[in-house]
């Protein structure tokens, strides 16, 4: 039993074991704090001249990862909040993903930016942030969200391998939780097949006491754990049946496992915690009917305001369980 | 341990005929928006000559350099052809990069230009870090012009760069002109006192003559090369032409004054008048075969996602 913590600290020690090339850099990242996450914890005393403690330049650490990718090394960068990608959105945008298409194929940029994101700790309008949908549908930029199903550290390794340059999405309240390995208990009435892209793969989660589920809960990331609660209590206490298709890869878009699922249920429910509009859900959902006419379709989102402190607020303004069952409820209503 | 490390040509001759070759190829190409063969926008290098044949004839062949939108000037001194340019600026599919980047954005051996002001630096910074990890022996030039000096990004990578030593040249351009912004409008204090601020050494000359540039971008890449740290030149000269392709508030008196600092005419006493004649013979054929060879390839197709 791993936690999604420990297992992306491990490919981080993985990688820089089995490749020279990777450099991991960042704030705060040197042992013994080891970064506000303590994601890149021992990197620093086994490998010290390839961890780079930064200065809070978020633009440039992101620039430098540019730089070094271009020119044959293979940097891993932590931005320590994921609110702060805004600093880095030219950096990402204009350079690291314009580079390789810009140039004709001339040329690679193999970097990892890891932002964690998420709320639901209390940490207010600006560190609670999920605005990894700003950088969805830029091309050339990869965007990828770990979650409990695959084995995070599989991700991670994958996503330093890749070509491209990649923004790596870790929800906060994903470090804690257990990676669900094969076999795990809380998943025994349901099986789960591996789908999409070898690399970055989606996880369709079917329940195995029926052939005909309702609806396809699409999520990603920490979002799978309010999508299995909802599950669970539409199967307990409704006899409403979900299937839930679980993205590891967010942009570009893959929708392959999403349209099977679909072509089952015909009804579509996403789960995201960035806010509503002009989200994730929204393209997922446009994207669905344009395959297949006819489907039902509902999107629980964060609300349209910023994150607040207290929890209260907070609670009111994240999606929470209830709100997928409801919204499953109406769809299959 | 530079690649392709023959030294570059920087005899008074191959001076004349790289700056030459830079005049050249902007006016014919100026020349060519008018006819329609061209779209899009460009920004000529006119009056700064000195600066990129100067200091590329410092650097080594195998150097990798980050620049700018106005990047044609320091392409062809780095020792790129015409002939692939012109044909990226004609959008052609045998342009330097499959006409995919045009003229701000191009890419040949270790040469790279980006149109966004100030995003360059960290990325040079960042090759520069690769360069001195991999032991490569390269140093990274990077060009920013004085407007470019406003932007943030730049201080995050000076920082770096005198924190982590890093093999980079900071190359500014002061033409005086930020597209029509005069520089007093934009720049407070002083263009050294940035650098120095960092501790990065700082090279400065007010001059158009290439062999003053060239001097002292020997001094400022020994000290780059030599594992001391980054350092910076700053250039200050001319734009003869307009920023892009007709904004300029200068006024026809002000160009006119300008003239006497052309650096082709303060570098061409140096040369006999049968050397400034084959010159001129070898610069004009090379551009003729250039645009007449770009103008007849073929346009690019999209041909799918990649
Ligand atoms: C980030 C960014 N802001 C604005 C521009 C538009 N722009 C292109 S060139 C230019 C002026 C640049 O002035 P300077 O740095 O002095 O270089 P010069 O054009 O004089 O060579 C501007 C504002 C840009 N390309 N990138
Ligand atoms: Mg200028």
């Amino acid at each position: 039993m791993a936690t999604v913590l420990e297992r992306l600290n491990h490919a981080l020690h993985h990688a820089m074991e089995m490749d020279e090339r990777v450099y991991v850099l960042g704030e705060d990242i040197l042992d013994p704090y080891g970064g506000a996450f303590k994601v890149t914890r021992g990197l620093s005393t086994k490998f010290p001249g390839r961890v780079l403690p930064t200065p809070i330049s978020e633009a440039a650490i992101a620039g430098i990862a540019a730089g070094m990718a271009l020119r044959g090394l293979r940097p891993v960068a932590e931005v320590m909040f994921g609110d702060f990608v805004t600093l880095i959105a030219d950096q990402l945008v204009n350079h690291a993903a314009k580079f390789r298409w810009m140039y004709n194929d001339n040329v690679r940029v193999p970097l990892v930016v890891r932002a964690p994101m998420g709320g639901r700790r209390g940490y207010g309008p600006t560190h609670s942030q999920s605005l990894e949908k700003m950088f969805l549908g830029i091309p050339g930029l990869t965007v990828v969200a770990p979650n409990v199903l695959g084995d995070p550290a599989e991700l991670l390794q994958a996503a330093i391998a890749d070509e491209e340059p990649v923004l790596f999405v870790e929800h906060k309240l994903l470090y804690p939780c257990q990676w669900l390995e094969p076999g795990h208990s809380e998943l025994q009435d349901y099986s789960i097949s591996k789908m999409g892209s070898e690399r970055y793969p989606a996880f369709t989660v079917s329940p195995v006491f029926t052939t005909t589920p309702h609806l396809t809960l699409a999520c990603y990331g920490y979002n799978y754990e309010l999508a299995r609660q909802a599950a669970l209590e539409l199967t307990m206490e409704r006899e409403i049946f979900c299937e839930l298709v679980v993205f590891s890869q967010l942009s570009p878009f893959a929708l392959d496992p999403l349209l099977a699922s679909l072509s089952r249920t015909r009804r579509l429910l996403t789960v995201e915690e960035g806010s509503l509009s002009l989200g994730w859900g929204a393209e997922l959902v446009a994207r669905s009917i344009e395959a297949q006419d006819g489907l039902r379709v509902r999107r629980v989102a964060a609300r349209d305001l910023p994150i607040a402190n207290a929890r209260s607020l907070e609670d009111a303004i994240l999606p929470q369980v209830g709100a997928v069952v409801r919204a499953a409820v109406e769809l299959t209503g | 341990m530079v690649g392709y490390n023959t030294p570059r040509m920087d005899d008074h001759v191959s001076l004349y005929r790289t700056m030459l070759l830079i005049r050249c190829f902007e006016e014919r190409l100026l020349a060519a928006f008018g006819t329609g063969k061209l779209v899009g926008t460009t920004h000529a290098y006119i009056g700064q000559e000195a600066d990129a044949a100067g200091v590329f004839a410092a650097a080594c062949p195998g150097d990798v350099v980050f620049s700018n939108h106005r990047c044609h000037g320091h392409y062809l001194a780095y020792g790129g052809g015409p002939y692939p340019l012109a044909a990226e600026l004609m959008g052609k599919s045998t342009g330097l990069v499959g006409g995919r980047g045009g003229s701000q954005h191009i890419q040949w051996r270790d040469f790279y230009s980006n149109g966004i002001q100030g995003g360059i630096v960290p990325v040079a910074a960042g090759m520069a870090l690769a360069e001195r990890e991999r032991q490569s022996g390269k140093i990274v030039l990077v060009f920013i012009g004085d407007g470019t000096l406003g932007e943030g990004a730049l201080y995050e990578s000076l920082n770096f760069a005198a924190l982590w030593k890093l093999p980079l040249l900071v190359v500014v351009e002061d033409n005086r002109y930020a597209q029509t912004t005069p520089v007093e409008l934009a720049v407070a204090g002083t263009m050294a006192g940035r650098f120095a601020a960092f501790g990065i050494p700082v090279w400065e000359r007010d001059t158009t003559d290439v062999l003053e540039v060239k001097a002292a971008a020997t001094e400022a890449v020994a000290h780059v090369r030599g594992g001391a740290g980054p350092a910076s030149l700053i250039l200050h000269t001319y734009r003869f032409s307009a920023h892009s392709k007709g904004d300029d508030p200068r006024s026809p008196a002000e160009l006119e004054r300008l003239r006497r600092f052309d650096p082709l005419a303060v570098h061409a006493p140096r040369l006999t008048d049968a050397e400034r004649q084959q010159v001129k013979a070898e610069v004009t054929a090379a551009i003729d075969e250039a645009f007449t060879r770009a103008d007849a390839d073929p346009l690019p197709a999209l041909l799918s996602n990649r």
